[in-house]
């Protein structure tokens, strides 16, 4: 019986593999756009671009800390455009 | 000649090409090296770059590459006789696309993953780059409007598929919410949307459905520009994915019915080995043959998937033998599949030149009829029925590319509209790439004959442009390091030659016939042609002459973004 559910959960990894491979960038490049508007609204307040929310999200600035240099690269910058967030 | 013969040889030439000339290629040309640190590992982001089981690779890559180019190509080359058409899909795959395909694959395995456009550049110079963008535009232009027009022909010819072919968006968008919504098992999900997928296909049969025929070629045609653009444009977790996944293990299963059935009836080819009754208006063998048969024998298409994804996944460099090479031998026998449905399929010679009785009429039509007649004969399973499978089976895949086709178009027009200082958004990126196909589709009037017959030998060509474009920038390659460039440089030029002679013949009958979109359209790749040419030429002679290159001398290519791929 364990063959059999040893074989079935194989053939299952084998089938997810083929199913998520093909798709993997394109949902990877999705979510880093979706990062990077998320990180563009928190950083707003920092770069003096209006935001609505900043009373929400200024408290989110410390956890983005880490990203910050990633972002900015992206971005196409090779320094951060923060003064008070020197990464680099 | 017995066609189960025929099916046996054929194997037999191509397996043999992996285990004799791929094991050379390996060993002493390319010098595939088990110790080398792949891309996958030295660049591992478990996103683009993901060292990956060899067989799950070959799946993944196998499917990418497979449409249904190898079954319409060879359905329509038969025309001039099964032998030539045999002879270039066996020898093509065994020294044409087999060592493309691998070469593609260790070329950009040996330079970080980057795809063939980077590696032009870098071996071709920037004209190479700029060039290889200009060839892969046109081929996506072409093959929106080509495949739009198998599927129209297959949907009338065909009417017990209509059911299953748009059933099957439906079967595709529920296997989606099943995998990514309720979370459910992959094994279990697969099995229950192949078997919601063949209940689509025994409705269908019951249920045919004929549209009147003045108006049935346009509606089919606008519907689907209609849907391949609205499908482009959703995420493509909600049907793209589970779509090209669901038609990845069909193209499994009809292969093993197809192959089953010749195995089992083994009827005899009643086609002429050369077919020296030629319809009237019929092109001579050479040079269209090798632009007829591009998918299948060798096509620049499998390049662009070996560099863009499968050489960002290579776990061992030596698995490039199996995943590309072996990856051809797929490709080749779909095409030696539909060689055999096309030729062996009919009752009578009579029977089938009737259906042969002009160039381009056959195609894939002549592929599901005569592969139902054997699918019939050996597995028992009804005619009409067994046409119904195998006419969704090939709509499924060209609706497939057609789907990506118009995604990646789209890709192209917003690029375009950047380089010109223009924001293009998705929408109307979709209707600038869904009308020009739409206007070569049309070109030669409401029936979309325009898409098929006079733009496939143009499709062919191009895909042999981009392969000669990938076999150039591996030549280089093997120059430098100075090895045998031989296995590269023969494809290359016998290639690029029949490429180009059959744009000139081409292009007097554009002209003759005052075809002037075709015409324009054959000028640009002829020109392209020539440059390619050049271009390699100038680069190989330099390589030639050039110190040799080795690992350790080699300058480290420039980092690309995102894995370095169009995509």
């Amino acid at each position: 019986m364990s063959t059999v559910r040893r074989w079935w959960r194989g053939l299952s990894d084998g089938l997810r593999e083929f199913y998520v491979a093909p798709y993997r960038r394109t949902f990877a490049r999705a979510q880093r756009e979706e990062d990077d508007l998320f990180t563009l609204i928190v950083l707003s307040e920092a770069l003096g671009v209006p935001n609505p929310a900043s009373y929400y999200t200024i408290e989110l600035l410390p956890l983005l800390h880490e990203r910050v240099h990633e972002w900015h690269t992206r971005m196409g910058m090779d320094r951060s455009p923060l003064e008070n967030v020197a990464c680099c | 000649m017995n066609s189960l013969l025929l099916a046996v040889i054929g194997i037999a030439m191509v397996l043999g090409g992996y285990f004799l000339y791929s094991k050379y290629l390996a060993s002493r040309v390319y010098r595939l090296d088990p110790e080398y640190a792949t891309p996958a590992h030295t660049m591992n982001d478990g996103v683009d770059y993901v060292p990956t089981n060899k067989f799950v690779l070959w799946g993944h890559h196998f499917t990418s590459v497979a449409g249904a180019a190898p079954i319409v190509g060879p359905a329509v080359a038969v025309i001039w006789g099964w032998l030539p058409a045999f002879l270039w899909v066996t020898i093509g795959t065994v020294f044409f696309a087999g060592m493309h395909d691998m070469g593609a694959l260790w070329a950009s395995a040996r330079n970080r993953g980057q795809s063939m456009g980077m590696l032009s550049g870098r071996y071709i110079g920037a004209r190479g780059r700029s060039l290889f963008l200009v060839v892969i535009f046109l081929l996506l232009l072409m093959v929106n409007a080509a495949f739009a027009t198998v599927i129209k022909n297959l949907l009338i010819a065909t009417p017990t598929a209509v059911i299953p072919t748009w059933g099957a968006i439906v079967v595709a968008i529920v296997v989606g919410q099943m995998i990514y919504r309720w979370r459910m098992n992959l094994a279990l999900t697969t099995v229950i949307g192949v078997v919601a997928l063949y209940a689509l296909i025994l409705l269908g049969d019951a249920v045919p459905i004929e549209l009147p025929e003045g108006s049935a070629a346009p509606f089919w045609l606008t519907i689907l520009f209609l849907y391949a653009g609205v499908a482009s444009l959703l995420p493509v977790h909600v049907l793209l994915q589970p779509r090209d996944y669901i038609n990845g293990v069909q193209l499994f299963i009809a292969l093993g019915i197809l192959y089953g059935a010749v195995l089992l009836a083994s009827p005899a080819v009643v086609a002429p080995a050369v077919n020296q009754n030629l319809p009237e208006g019929t092109p001579s063998l050479v040079p269209l043959l090798f632009v007829t048969i591009a998918c299948g024998a060798i096509s620049g298409f499998h390049g662009m998937v070996s560099s863009g994804t499968s050489s960002k996944q290579l776990d061992k460099e030596t698995d490039a033998r199996f995943v590309g090479y072996f990856g051809a031998v797929g490709e080749g026998l779909l095409a030696l599949g539909s060689i055999i449905a096309a030729t062996a399929g009919f009752a009578t010679l009579a029977n089938w030149e009737e259906v042969y009785a002009e160039f381009g009429a056959g195609g894939v039509g002549a592929f599901v009829s005569g592969g139902a007649t054997i699918v019939n004969a050996g597995l028992g399973i009804p005619a009409g029925l067994s046409a119904t499978i195998l006419a969704t089976t090939a709509i499924l895949f060209a609706a497939t590319t057609m789907d990506t086709g118009v995604r990646l178009s789209r890709f192209v027009v917003q690029e375009a509209g950047e380089l010109m200082g223009l924001r293009v958004n998705k929408i109307v990126g979709t209707v600038v790439a869904v009308g020009v196909a739409m206007g070569i589709t049309f070109s030669m009037g409401a029936g979309g004959d325009g898409g098929l017959q006079v733009i496939w030998p143009l499709f062919g060509t191009t895909n042999q442009l981009l392969a000669s474009l990938t076999l150039a920038v591996i030549a280089v390659i093997l120059l430098r390091r100075k090895r045998n460039a031989l296995p590269a440089l023969v494809p290359l030029v016998f290639v690029l030659i029949m490429s180009v002679y059959a744009l000139i013949v081409q292009l007097s009958a554009f002209a003759t016939n005052g075809q002037w979109l075709q015409l324009v359209l054959d000028v640009i790749i002829l020109v392209a042609s020539l440059w390619v040419a050049f271009e390699a030429a100038v680069a190989m002679v330099k390589a030639w002459r050039g110190p040799e290159v080795t690992d350790d001398t080699e300058p480290a290519p420039a980092s690309s973004s995102a894995g370095g791929s169009e995509d």
